[in-house]
C-alpha cells in the first residue's frame, strides 16, 4: 500500500525525522488555510500523486511541472489553483495520467547540499539495508550505475537492531561532521524506526538535504507498506486513498481476485500468480497482448469465477478472453460450469478460449461442449494462446 | 533416494483442524503419507479422523514430535500466528517445516530466520504448494506429499523440479509425467522475498542427490535467486538443466500475485535471468509449455537417459 508525501512526512514528524513546515489542501478555499501556517516567503507547490517524476511531469492542458517553487505565498496559491483538479502525466503515471485531488504546501528550504536515504528489505541477506549516497536529487539506479562508491549499504541485524556505530559510520561516510552529523543521525534513526514499527515496504527520501543553518531535513518522502502487515496497522489502513487505485483492482480485491489492468486486449483469467504471469508471457510470445493479470487462487469457486468475468469485461479494450486453468485438486468440472454460467449471466459476445487442464478435465470440456455457446477448446497452453491470438486479430 | 523427504519420512501437520489444513492432511493420508500427528494448541487429546486412519492431535509440536516421532512439519496456520509456528518447529528439533501459509508480514519472516540461523532445521516456504517425493504405487501413490500439490499427477522418477510457484510446478510435472518421464522429488520454495530455502540449497540437493540425473528450475520477476543458483550450475553441475522464467511482460513496479515478484531494477527481470540462464548453459523453456521438452533437449545433448 502507498500514501502521499504529506501522510509520510506526517508520519515522520511523529518519529522525530525533520521535514519542512508544510500544510495540506483539497479545496481553493483550504489553500487559505493551509498557507495562513505558513510563514511569508518562498513556498513550494506540490501536487500529491502516488506516482514520482511529478517535478518534470506536464498537465493534460499542457500546463508543465507537477512541483513548483513560488516566490510569494500568493504566488503558491495561484499555482496551487493551476494544479488542483488537473490530471497530472509523469513517467510513472502511463498516459492517463492521474487527477490531483490534493496539494501539499511546505517552506522552500535553502539547499546547502543533496543527499539520497532509503530503507529497504535486502532480499539476499533477508534483513532490512539502509541505502545512502551523496548523490541526491537525481535517479538512483543512474548512481548506481554510473558512480556505485558513493552509494553506502548498511544492513541490519534485526535481532539487536540499528547499531550506533552503524549510523555514525553512515553519517560519516556521507562527509558530514558537526551540528549535521548529530541531525543526521537523529534523523536516519528515527527513519529506521518509522520503517520497523510500521511494517513498511519502503522509506525513500530523494533529497534528503542539509541546509546552510546546518538543519538536515527530508525533502520528499515517499513510502509503501508491507500489505501483509495491515492487518495490524489500521493507523496506516485509514491513510489509504482509493482514489489513486483502479476500481477494478479495488473490486477483484473485494472478492479476493488478485487483478492488475495492463494496456493489451486479451484478457486473461488464470489460477495461480507463477501460472497467470506465463499465461500474459505466452500471449505476447505467440504475438498477441495481454489486458489484465488475473490470479482467481488455488480454490476458485463459480461466484469468483462470475466476478472475474465482470471485472474483465469492464476493460472496454479486452476483444478476447483467455481461461487458462490447471485444475490439481480444484474439478475442472466446477470450473467449467462457472464459466459457462458467467458466459451468459454477462451475455458474452466476445471471442472466448478456455484451457482446462487436471482433475476432471475431461468432465469440464464436455460441460464446456454441451452448453451451446461459442467456446473454444485448448489443449495446451501453447495451443489455446495461438487460438485465442488469432480469434482477436 | 530424493531429496528432503521420502515416502517413510513421518509428518506432523500444524492447523489439522482447520478447514484447509484438514482437507490437505486428508488428501496426503489418501495419497499414502504417513501422516502421523495433528497439532492445535487448546485442542491436544482429540483426533482428527479420516476413513480407517486416526491422527492423534497435541497442543505442542515438541509433544507430537515426542509421542509421534515426526520429524517434518506441514504448516497451515494462519498469517498472523505462522512465524511463531515455524518456531516452535525449530525448537522442537524437527528435521524440516514446509510452511505453506500465504500473507505472513515480511517483517515476522525477516525475524523468524535472524531466530533461525545457525539452527539445524531446515524451512521450506512460506508461501509455497510443498515438497512431493512420488511414491510407485498408481498415480504414485505410496508417496510423501507435503502441503497442497496433486500428488497423482507425478510419477516416480529420476527428475527434480524446484520453482517458485505452485501452478507452474504442477503444469511442469504433469508435462514431465505426460511424457513418461517421472520425478525424484519436486520442491515449491514459494513466491515470497524472504523465505527459508532457496532455489541454490535445492539445487545443491538435487546435484548431490545420485537418484537425479536432471532438473527443472521454474523462476519469476523479482530478487536474483534464480542467477545466483544458474551460476552456481554453471560452476559445479554436470547434469542437464531446463529453466524457465515467468513475468517477461510484468511491468516495473507492480507486485504480480507473489509477494516477491516485483520488477524493481534491471537486475530482477525476466529478460536479465533469461540472458543469465542461457549464458551459464541452462536450456531456456521459450514458453511455460516447452518446461518438458527443453529439459528432454538438455538431456539428450548431455547424452543423459531421463527414465
Amino acid at each position: 500500500m502507498n500514501i502521499h508525501e504529506y501522510q509520510a512526512k506526517a508520519l515522520f514528524e511523529t518519529f522525530g525525522v525533520a521535514v519542512p513546515k508544510g500544510a495540506a489542501a483539497k479545496t481553493p478555499e483550504d489553500f487559505i488555510i493551509a498557507l495562513g501556517g505558513l510563514p511569508e516567503g518562498p513556498t513550494m507547490v506540490k501536487s500529491q500523486i502516488h506516482a514520482g517524476g511529478r517535478g518534470k511531469g506536464v498537465f493534460k492542458d499542457g500546463y508543465k511541472g507537477g512541483v513548483k517553487f513560488c516566490k510569494t505565498k500568493a504566488e503558491a496559491r495561484e499555482i496551487a489553483a493551476r494544479m488542483l483538479g488537473n490530471t497530472l502525466v509523469t513517467a510513472q503515471t502511463g498516459p492517463a495520467g492521474r487527477r490531483v485531488q490534493t496539494i501539499y504546501f511546505t517552506v522552500a528550504s535553502e539547499i546547502k547540499r543533496e543527499y539520497y536515504l532509503a530503507i529497504l528489505l535486502d532480499r539476499g541477506a533477508s534483513r532490512p539495508v539502509i541505502v545512502a549516497s551523496t548523490e541526491g536529487g537525481v535517479e538512483i539506479e543512474k548512481v548506481a550505475h554510473e558512480t556505485p562508491d558513493r552509494i553506502f549499504k548498511v544492513v541490519v541485524d534485526p535481532a539487536y537492531g540499528l547499531a550506533d556505530f552503524q549510523v555514525r559510520d553512515l553519517v560519516t561516510r556521507l562527509g558530514l561532521a558537526g551540528a549535521e552529523a548529530k541531525n543526521a543521525v537523529r534523523l536516519v534513526r528515527g527513519l529506521y524506526a518509522m520503517y520497523w514499527e510500521t511494517d513498511a515496504a519502503m522509506v525513500e527520501v530523494n533529497p534528503l538535504i542539509t541546509t546552510p543553518a546546518g538543519e538536515v531535513l527530508a525533502l520528499d518522502a515517499k513510502v509503501s507498506f508491507d500489505d501483509n502487515a495491515l492487518f495490524r496497522h489500521p493507523e496506516i489502513v485509514a491513510l489509504r486513498d482509493l482514489n489513486e487505485e483502479d476500481p477494478k483492482e479495488i473490486e477483484a480485491s473485494a472478492h479476493s481476485l488478485n487483478y492488475i489492468a495492463l494496456d493489451g486486449n486479451i484478457a486473461c483469467l488464470v489460477n495461480g500468480a507463477g501460472l497467470a504471469m506465463s499465461t500474459m508471457d505466452i500471449i505476447k510470445y505467440f504475438g498477441g497482448s495481454p489486458a489484465n493479470f488475473l490470479d482467481v487462487g488455488g480454490g476458485a469457486s463459480k461466484d469468483q469465477v462470475v466476478a472475474a468475468f465482470k471485472i474483465i469485461l469492464g476493460d472496454p479494450n479486452v476483444k478476447g478472453i483467455f481461461v487458462n486453468i490447471f485444475g490439481g485438486i480444484m474439478d475442472c468440472n466446477v470450473i467449467a460450469a462457472g464459466i459457462v454460467e458467467a458466459a451468459r449471466e454477462v451475455g458474452l459476445g466476445l471471442p472466448l478460449v478456455v484451457r482446462l487442464e487436471g482433475n476432471n478435465s475431461e468432465a469440464g470440456k464436455a460441460t464446456l461442449a454441451a452448453s451451446g455457446l461459442k467456446i473454444v477448446s485448448g489443449d495446451s497452453m501453447a495451443d489455446a494462446a495461438q487460438k485465442i491470438v488469432r480469434l482477436v486479430s | 533416494m530424493a531429496i528432503l523427504i521420502t515416502p517413510d519420512t513421518k509428518v506432523l501437520v500444524q492447523g489439522i483442524t482447520g478447514d484447509f489444513g484438514g482437507r490437505h492432511a486428508r488428501l496426503s493420508l489418501d495419497y499414502g503419507t504417513k501422516v502421523v500427528a495433528g497439532v492445535t494448541p487448546g485442542k491436544g487429546g482429540q483426533v482428527f479422523e479420516h476413513g480407517p486412519h486416526r491422527v492423534p492431535i497435541f497442543n505442542s509440536v515438541a509433544e507430537a514430535a515426542r509421542s509421534t516421532g515426526a520429524t517434518v512439519s506441514a504448516i497451515f496456520v494462519p498469517p498472523p500466528f505462522a512465524a511463531d509456528a515455524i518456531l516452535e518447529c525449530s525448537d522442537a528439533g524437527l528435521d524440516l517445516a514446509v510452511a505453506i501459509t500465504e500473507g505472513i508480514p515480511v517483517k515476522d519472516m525477516v525475524r523468524a530466520k535472524r531466530a533461525m540461523a545457525g539452527g539445524r532445521m531446515r524451512l521450506v516456504g512460506p508461501n509455497c504448494p510443498g515438497i512431493v517425493t512420488p511414491g510407485t504405487g498408481d498415480k504414485s501413490h505410496g508417496g510423501c506429499r507435503i502441503g497442497i500439490a496433486p500428488g497423482y499427477i507425478h510419477k516416480k522418477g529420476r527428475v527434480g523440479v524446484v520453482s517458485r510457484s505452485g501452478t507452474l510446478t504442477y503444469e511442469a510435472v504433469y508435462q514431465l509425467t505426460v511424457r513418461g518421464i517421472g520425478q525424484s522429488t519436486c520442491v515449491g520454495i514459494g513466491g515470497d522475498p524472504v523465505n527459508g530455502t532457496s532455489h541454490l540449497d535445492v539445487i545443491r540437493m538435487f546435484n548431490d542427490d545420485p537418484e537425479t540425473v536432471g532438473m527443472v528450475m521454474i523462476g519469476e520477476i523479482g530478487g536474483n535467486a534464480e542467477v545466483e543458483a544458474a551460476r552456481w550450475i554453471r560452476a559445479n553441475c554436470r547434469k542437464p538443466v531446463a529453466g524457465f522464467i515467468a513475468g517477461s511482460t510484468a511491468p516495473a513496479g507492480r507486485r504480480m500475485g507473489h509477494a516477491g515478484a516485483i520488477v524493481g531494477g534491471a537486475e530482477d527481470t525476466a529478460a536479465a535471468k533469461i540472458a543469465v540462464f542461457k549464458e551459464c548453459g541452462i536450456e531456456v523453456a521459450v514458453t511455460p509449455s516447452d518446461m518438458a521438452d527443453a529439459l528432454i533437449r538438455a538431456a539428450k545433448a548431455a547424452g543423459v537417459a531421463l527414465s
